[in-house]
């Protein structure tokens, strides 16, 4: 099977996935355990029945005003536009959220979910810890007791994360299995899930895992792109010309994308974590461009997997990329080449972290670093009327240990 | 008639109950796993579950993953897995064999092979965790129509609307998982196991096995009582992590304990 489709598909909507059945073309789906299908399919009808209820809406619209600070500026970075000498280059600021990342918004979401469906308990798999602080922070802002499911080798390299989830009130659990990493504590969030179906609600962090996550994870993040094009229309009168994001499971790119899906001109680009180069085996978490399609975590999707079907650990040098697969809905896009998904390399973030820092005062989390690594490259080639927005989808506060070690400093 | 359907019919002729193991194939190297695997018939197994290992067993608990994990750093893939069943057929027609695992390895075989292959090499039937019956176009039907049983997991949150579903195309057996978890990690409940097995033979004919948490003689004995047959497995991949050497390989006595485990656990069900 070649999945690659070589001509773009031309469809009337982009927008009207995913199916009955939770599928985005070939991907997608509900590839669970029997013990969690009823689970997954209560989710659903749930999810299903707050989506029309306007109460819902007001109260998560509330919280996103008051609590999370929304909405998050559209900011136009000026002296990088002026350095890299092309595109106009905006920044969405979803940095300057409350807990720091864009996470939140779909924690907000989830939580609310889980209030209506009356669940006692919160689950949450974390990677770089941005989506467990969010998860944690939601938790305690509603009373919930919480546990923080998270890579033994990601706690070591992400200890201030970890700190603030426990400060939160959180119980955080080392996941040894496996290597230790952000698929690894996946694995032992749908267990202790299956272990405890009747009162655990599991906020999953991304645009992936078994319907209807994906689609519910979406929505709330949609809130990124609807800002956008509001802020956009505001600032220049017109629509942006591009978009550029950083794709681990997908979440904020998937938020940033999908409300201007079915906008023909704007030019869409998903940035994986090209690692160490995409031709270093095992060296990269680019899932489109160096893995093909297969089954895990209760969706069909892109997968770093050898020829026996083994999962692969993938690299980066940010623990929120860290993921083998990537969500269904961003596999589909590929295929039907709405957006082009590119990579950037550890160390082509790790200059983009340092350049946005000097000379926009902004330190960007390593993972939007590497959407700004594609943007240095991008934007030279565009006309200066070209209005580029690149997501700026958390802050890098948590990372200046990593980053200095990578840069042989000691701080 | 399929070994199957044999197996279960002569049990029930002579009032007895059927002894399910499980290993991993490959665990902890193919030629330990093949000497395993031959012996498990004459230590007392009626049916045998062999694991097709994953990297990522989201339903099993920590010691069927470690078993998959050791097998796969011996090497073991799908092509050596379906090598075994070939050669355990060399001298053994009649004990049925279920390939057990998870969909991502048959997925990229691909499926199509992947049935062939397996039909071909005396395979009777196959679990595959994450496949459920909303997707049986892809996998469970396919099977079927290759003569292979799809044997699906029942579970306590399986509730009277749903299986239905779940027993539709379900064939061989019909397997009860006694707990909500992960594998070998709780002690099954036996007032709510006979219940729920009596709630899943009000709407099939096919037998019910049990398992996911049984250890102990006792266990399989009482379960047993209520079922018609038990499952063991985390018990006999437990038996092989500990007999391994300080490197994780295997010495003289892996086989041979596993297989008196086996002994262990079956002879309640051999004495009825």
């Amino acid at each position: 099977m070649d999945p690659i489709a070589e001509t773009p598909l031309h469809l009337n909507s982009y927008r009207t996935g995913p199916d009955d059945s939770g599928h985005f073309g070939l991907y997608g789906g509900r590839f669970v355990a029997e013990t969690l299908m009823p689970l997954i399919l209560e989710l659903e009808a749930a999810y299903e029945a707050a989506k029309v209820d306007p109460s819902f809406h007001a109260e998560l619209a509330d919280l996103n005003a008051h609590y999370a600070g929304r909405p998050s500026p559209l900011y136009f970075a000026e002296r990088l536009t002026q350095h890299l000498g092309g595109a106009k280059v905006y920044f969405k600021r979803e940095e300057l959220n409350h807990t720091g990342s864009h996470k939140v918004n779909n924690c907000l979401g989830q939580i609310l979910l889980a209030k209506r469906m009356g669940k006692k308990r919160i689950i949450a798999e974390t990677g770089a810890g941005q989506h467990g602080v969010a998860t944690a922070t939601v938790a305690a802002r509603f009373g919930l007791p919480c546990v923080i499911y998270m890579g033994a080798t990601d706690i070591e390299r992400q200890k201030p994360n970890v700190f603030r989830m426990r400060l939160l009130g959180a119980e955080v659990r080392p996941v040894i299995s496996g290597t230790g990493t952000l698929k690894d504590a996946m694995n032992e969030a749908l267990r202790d899930w299956v272990s405890n179906v009747e009162d655990t609600f599991y906020i999953i962090g991304t645009v992936a895992g078994p319907h209807p996550y994906p689609a519910m994870v979406r929505d709330f993040q949609a809130v990124i792109g609807q800002e956008t094009r509001e802020q956009m229309l505001a600032a220049e009168g017109r629509l942006p010309d591009t978009l550029v994001a950083a794709i681990g499971g997908g979440s904020n790119a998937m938020g940033i994308f999908h409300p201007f899906l079915d906008d023909a001109s704007v030019k869409m680009f998903g940035v994986e974590a090209g690692g160490k180069g995409l031709d270093v085996p095992n060296g990269h978490c680019a899932s489109l461009n160096g893995g093909r399609p297969g089954v895990l975590h209760g969706n069909r999707t892109y997968l770093l997997q050898d020829g026996d079907g083994q999962i692969l650990e993938g690299h980066s040098i940010s623990a929120g990329l860290d993921y083998p697969g990537i969500g269904p809905e961003h596999s589909w896009l590929r295929d039907t080449g709405r957006v082009t998904y590119v990579s950037a390399t550890d160390r082509e973030a790790l200059d983009a972290f340092q350049l946005c820092t000097r000379i926009e005062g902004i330190i960007p989390a390593l993972e939007p670093a590497h959407a700004l690594a594609y943007v240095t490259k991008l934007a030279p080639t565009l006309p200066p009327d070209n209005l580029l927005v690149m997501n700026m989808s958390g802050r890098g506060d948590k990372d200046i240990f990593a980053v200095a070690a990578h840069l042989g400093m000691d701080i | 008639m399929h070994r199957l359907a044999k197996v279960f019919e002569e049990l029930a002729a002579q009032d007895r109950k059927a002894f399910v193991t499980f290993i991993t194939a490959g665990d902890p190297d193919p030629a330990t796993s093949l000497e395993i695997l031959k012996g498990l018939p004459a230590a007392g197994a009626d049916v045998i579950e062999l694991g097709m290992p994953f990297s990522d067993p989201m339903a099993d608990g920590p010691a069927i993953q470690r078993a998959s994990l050791r097998a796969l750093h011996a090497g073991q893939d799908m092509h050596k897995t379906l090598a075994m069943v070939r050669a355990f057929r060399e001298t053994n027609e009649t004990t049925p064999i279920v390939l057990m695992g998870y969909y991502n390895p048959i997925y990229v075989y691909p499926v199509e092979s992947f049935i062939a292959e397996a039909a071909e090499a005396g395979v009777d039937g196959l679990i595959v965790v994450d496949v459920p019956p909303e997707a049986d176009d892809e996998l469970c039907v396919p099977a079927l129509k290759a003569g292979l049983s799809f044997i699906r997991l029942t579970t306590p949150t399986t509730d009277d609307h749903r299986l239905g579903a779940v027993l539709t195309n379900t064939s061989g057996f019909v397997y009860y998982v006694s707990i909500t978890g992960v594998t070998g990690t709780r002690a099954p409940d036996l007032e709510a196991v006979a219940k729920n097995v009596a709630r899943i033979k009000a709407r099939t004919a096919l037998p019910v096995a049990v398992g996911f948490g049984v250890r102990t003689p006792e266990q399989a004995r009482s379960i047993a009582s209520v079922a018609d047959g038990v499952v063991v497995g985390s018990a006999l991949v437990d038996t092989i992590a500990q007999s391994l050497d300080d490197k994780g390989r295997a010495t003289e006595l892996t086989a041979s304990s596993v297989l008196a485990v086996v002994e262990k656990l079956s002879a309640p069900l051999k004495a009825a």
